[in-house]
């Protein structure tokens, strides 16, 4: 059985008189230690769909199930990273990876004791995203790739189930960017979570995804879905690889449809 | 000019704009030859200053500290509103018309009536300045909750943060700046409003010492006060940006990096 499974999920925003339906009859499943990227033309309610399986957001209609129980309120321990690093300012970096250890059951309740223990596990992590050394500065003390590659720390420090990952590459410059997907993969190979990827960027979805799902524009449905069929680990030769350019170019082409 | 000197000089600014005010107030007075009664010399409320130092102090000391414990409970209480309306848009929608009726309403009009319920002295000085300087508080504190960043709220909820949990965790300290940058509006405030009440129904305090001067036409005494109230205010307003600076580092960070 499929961790995560949606079955019909559609989803209508209400304002006042006006209803949008913004997603409609998404249904797919996403195996445990699956990676899936979302792609789509913006406003197709990619993002949506994360609100949705993290229960952040309830469905108008059909059922949303993780590992087997169904949806209704905000799931928990979920590892979450946004474009933006949503950092907290008062906080160290090594802090602010440690929330999640301050929220999540059985973390919760040994924190305050086993403090040292817990941020030797940040220190772990840090080190493979290679900020080890700044552990004790402040977010804004580092720079834009660097206070997301604590956001994908924070999201990840406990472990979770399921991570997910809105455009969390989005706001960086294109070197940073392809640098943090080789991170990312990393990391992936290491705990082998289940990921859920938004984002904008095709090269990104194939590069980081087992199964990329195509979405068509407003009102979102998933028009494509594509096996990415290309081993581990990925570099960034690899991005230029035939075969690679060629399942680009077919999403590209699905998606430029839409456009149409 | 070098970098030491135009920071000397930048540092001198409001003691040498503060002197050349008083010198052409002097001149002023003695050129167009103004009556003391009507507006007295700099120098004259000087020596009233130094020669009556001691009564100034005794009721300086009355309204400093009416004014300090009327503003502790502003915090205390503008802090616990303040959160509870950036909390709960129930609590906002209900309360915060009310708060702004309440704060259109001029604080002197609410002396008499502080005077029949609790009498003259220093308890409605205390009131006032406690209801005229409750207001920035609680809107600065329920603005720095309104505004925390909707994703930073998703990332908790996900985490299964109970509402308890973002309140403390996110909403307390992201308000933090706002209580602090609140409280130098606040603590001005809080002097007016004691000094009203001293002026209005008063017994004690500098309003009530700038009141009787004037009632004996001793309008030096009468400046003397208004330059100590100043004086106060102007230290208060310093210690508050003080703890302002010490208790929020991070929301200097600009000056902290350069």
């Amino acid at each position: 059985m499929a961790f995560v499974d949606l079955n019909k999920v559609s989803l209508t925003y209400r304002m006042g008189k006006e209803t949008t339906l913004a997603l409609a009859d998404a249904t797919f499943s996403i195996d445990k230690g699956e990676f899936i990227a979302v792609v789509g033309p913006s406003g197709c309610g990619k993002s949506t769909i994360m609100k949705l399986v993290t229960g952040l957001l309830p469905a108008s209609s059909g059922e949303v199930r993780v590992s087997g129980a169904k949806v209704t309120g905000p799931i928990k321990g979920v590892g979450m990273a946004f474009q933006n690093p949503t950092l907290m300012p008062w906080r160290t970096t090594m802090d602010n990876i440690l929330l999640p250890m301050e929220v999540v059951e059985p973390h919760k309740r040994r924190f305050r004791s086993n403090r040292a223990e817990y941020e030797e596990r940040a220190m772990k992590l840090l080190k493979t995203v290679g900020l080890a050394d700044f552990a004790r500065r402040y977010p804004w003390q580092l720079s834009g790739g660097m206070q997301q590659r604590s956001n994908l720390c924070r999201a990840l420090i406990h472990e979770p189930e399921l991570l997910m990952l809105d455009e969390p590459f989005g706001a960086l410059d294109a070197f940073t960017r392809e640098e943090l997907w080789g991170v990312m993969q990393a990391l992936w190979l290491e705990k082998r979570f289940t990921g859920v990827l938004v984002t904008h960027d095709l090269r990104e979805a194939v590069y980081l995804a087992d199964t990329v799902y195509v979405m068509s524009k407003r009102p979102g449905r998933i028009v494509l879905t594509r096996q990415i069929d290309i081993p581990r680990p990925r570099s960034l030769a690899t991005t230029f690889e035939p075969h690679f350019v060629d399942i680009v170019h077919e999403l590209r082409d699905r998606i430029s449809q839409e456009h149409a | 000019m070098t970098d030491f000197r135009r920071e000397a000089l930048k540092h001198a600014m409001p003691w040498l704009v503060t002197a050349v005010l008083l010198v052409i107030w002097e001149i002023a007075c003695i050129v167009f030859d103004v009556p003391e009664i009507i507006l007295p010399k700099p120098t004259k409320i000087f020596t009233v200053f130094v020669a009556r130092f001691d009564i100034l102090m005794a009721y300086c000391w009355d309204t400093l500290w009416t004014t300090v414990i009327g503003f502790l409970l502003a915090i205390a209480g503008g802090l616990l509103l303040g959160l509870a309306i950036g909390a709960s848009p129930f609590v906002y929608s209900g309360l915060y018309p009310l708060l702004i009726a309440f704060n259109a309403i001029p604080k002197v009009a609410l002396v008499p009536i502080l005077m029949i319920w609790v009498g003259v002295g220093s308890l409605p000085a205390v009131i006032t300045a406690f209801v005229i300087s409750f207001f920035p508080i609680v809107v600065n504190v329920a603005t720095g909750l309104a505004t925390i960043e909707p994703e930073m709220r998703d990332v908790l909820r996900s985490l299964g943060a109970t509402r308890t949990e973002i309140l403390t965790k996110v909403g307390i300290p992201r308000a933090m700046p706002y209580l602090f940058a609140s409280l130098k509006v606040a603590i001005t405030l809080a002097f007016i409003g004691s000094v009203i009440s001293e002026t209005v129904g008063g017994n004690n305090g500098i309003g009530f010492l700038m009141l009787s001067a004037s009632a004996r036409n001793d309008a030096p005494t009468t400046f003397a006060g208004l330059f100590a109230i100043a004086i106060m205010g102007v230290l208060m307003y310093a210690v508050c940006a003080l703890v302002e600076k010490r208790m929020t580092r991070w929301a200097f960070r600009g000056e902290l990096v350069s």
